[in-house]
């Protein structure tokens, strides 16, 4: 029979409470930060995509493909182990001096994630009729501007619920952070296992803050796409 | 104000526009008719190139269409367009679908925008609907808001492409009128339209078509009283037929 002792102060108070904390407000900084640029690189690749010229379209095609198809963390450590390799010494020594972990992680989640979001948002374009490519290109719209006003605003709202997933599973995978040094909420937690031995409780924590923090961003993109896009449904 | 010489248009092997010639002239009312399929929308969707023509010549507002190297956003922003279905952008208020191309493609102040459509939407009768989105519109509704949209250009010329085939009948009485005071202001209009009542009150000429060719051009009088050609004596027996009572 297995003796353990359940120890919930460890992570409700004191010091690995606190580390807990700033593992959140990190999860939350990353994941912001990169939901945003996420979402505005999807965008761009995804009317790119659509582009009917042909280099355009095969780099984005591309760019779909190889980051869609090749596992995250390898992303991540391209990025944090592989990319310094290439960079002049001036650029690494502005990015030691930065927290350069941060960045790698930013730019990892950021890529990846944005091939994805781009190809629910091209299939949200498709299901516009193309009514809509007529009425605006009849009222003197160029190409990129009846995408920018009236074609993209319609798309990105029936992409809503495919979106939050995208953002839900960027929030989690920011996890994966941990394994190049960002001391986000599972390094945190890994942390308070590693000196309390409550293994338990630390990550119970973790969940439940990664099942709160989820929750939270399903109802504020669901709150703004009804209150300021008017998306019904 | 249009001109299309000798124009030749093909769909794969179907040939929609077949040898084209119809001059129409500024402020003029001109109502396309025919039989479905006959090439009448396909002809009207070229004069803002929403279908480029294969052969011929087509002038339009000065700009030759056939002429690749002019921005066609420049002479679209001149010719409004009223379509079938609508086309109003949903996301958007009946007031902001107004303004939307005012301001980006003209560079309209937005308080300016917004009293010319709202001068606009008083003048379609919907004055009062200028926050609501388009689904909250009746067809008829939508339409009005259709053809001020396209006003709000100040264009040139106005195109209607069956602007009253997808309304209940009802409804079709108020957009007509909406269009029957635009000919009257010597708006330039082309309109392809069922619309018979329409068409002999309010045309300068009657176009009619079939299999893609213009098989007769002549005045609602002549057009109406007096058809030369067989096909079009008997389009109009079937078209005014008692049931369709407004002649």
């Amino acid at each position: 029979m297995l003796k353990y002792e359940f120890d919930w102060s460890v992570v409700t108070s004191g010091q690995y409470y606190d580390w807990i904390v700033s593992g959140l407000y990190l999860t939350i900084q990353l994941s912001a930060v990169s939901i945003v640029l996420a979402f505005l690189l999807g965008l761009l690749i995804a009317v790119m995509r659509m582009s009917s010229v042909k280099p355009v379209k095969w780099i984005a095609h591309g760019y779909l493909e190889f980051f869609r198809n090749t596992p995250l963390l390898v992303q991540i450590f391209f990025w944090y182990f592989g990319s310094y390799k290439i960079l002049p010494q001036s650029v690494n020594d502005w990015l030691n001096s930065t927290n350069f972990e941060f960045a790698a992680a930013v730019i990892a989640l950021t890529i990846y994630t944005s091939a994805f979001i781009a190809e629910d948002i091209r299939s949200g374009v498709l299901s516009i009729p193309k009514e809509q490519m007529e009425a605006s290109r009849s009222g003197g719209f160029s190409y990129l501007r009846s995408m920018q006003y009236i074609i993209l605003p319609q798309a990105v709202r029936i992409t809503i619920p495919p979106l939050i997933g995208q953002f839900l599973n960027l929030t989690k995978n920011s996890s994966l952070a941990m394994t190049i040094g960002v001391a986000e909420l599972t390094y945190q937690a890994r942390q308070v296992e590693a000196y309390t031995f409550k293994g338990f409780e630390a990550f119970t924590a973790a969940t439940l803050v990664y099942v709160a923090l989820s929750i939270i961003i399903t109802a504020l993109v669901t709150l703004y796409s009804k209150k300021v896009l008017h998306r019904t449904g | 104000m249009i001109r299309f010489e000798g124009v030749h248009k093909w769909f794969k092997k179907l040939h929609v526009l077949n040898d084209i010639h119809l001059h129409v002239k500024q402020n003029e009312t001109v109502v396309v008719c025919g039989p479905s399929g006959s090439g009448k929308s396909t002809l009207i969707r070229t004069i803002n190139r929403l279908e480029p023509i294969d052969q011929g010549k087509l002038v339009v507002d000065g700009f030759d269409l056939t002429d690749r190297s002019f921005d066609i956003n420049k002479l679209r922003a001149e010719i409004g367009f009223v379509f079938q279905q609508f086309n109003l952008y949903p996301h958007l208020t009946a007031l902001k679908n107004i303004t939307l191309a005012p301001i980006k493609v003209r560079g309209m102040a937005r308080k300016e925008a917004e009293d010319l459509a709202t001068a606009l939407l008083e003048r379609v009768g919907l004055a009062e609907k200028r926050n609501v989105y388009p689904a909250q519109l009746s067809g008829g509704q939508q339409q009005r808001v259709a053809i001020a949209r396209g006003l709000a250009m100040k264009p040139k010329i106005m195109l209607f492409d069956e602007p009253t085939s997808a309304l209940d009948p009802e409804m079709i009485g108020e957009v007509l009128a909406v269009m029957r005071h635009l000919a009257h202001t010597g708006m330039t209009l082309v309109v392809v339209t069922h619309e018979m009542g329409f068409a002999r009150e309010v045309a300068d000429r009657v176009v009619f078509m079939d299999h893609g060719a213009i098989l007769e051009e002549a005045t609602p009088d002549e057009f109406f009283l007096n058809p030369q050609h067989d096909r079009a004596k008997q389009f109009l027996k079937q078209i005014l037929t008692p049931m369709h009572c407004e002649m």
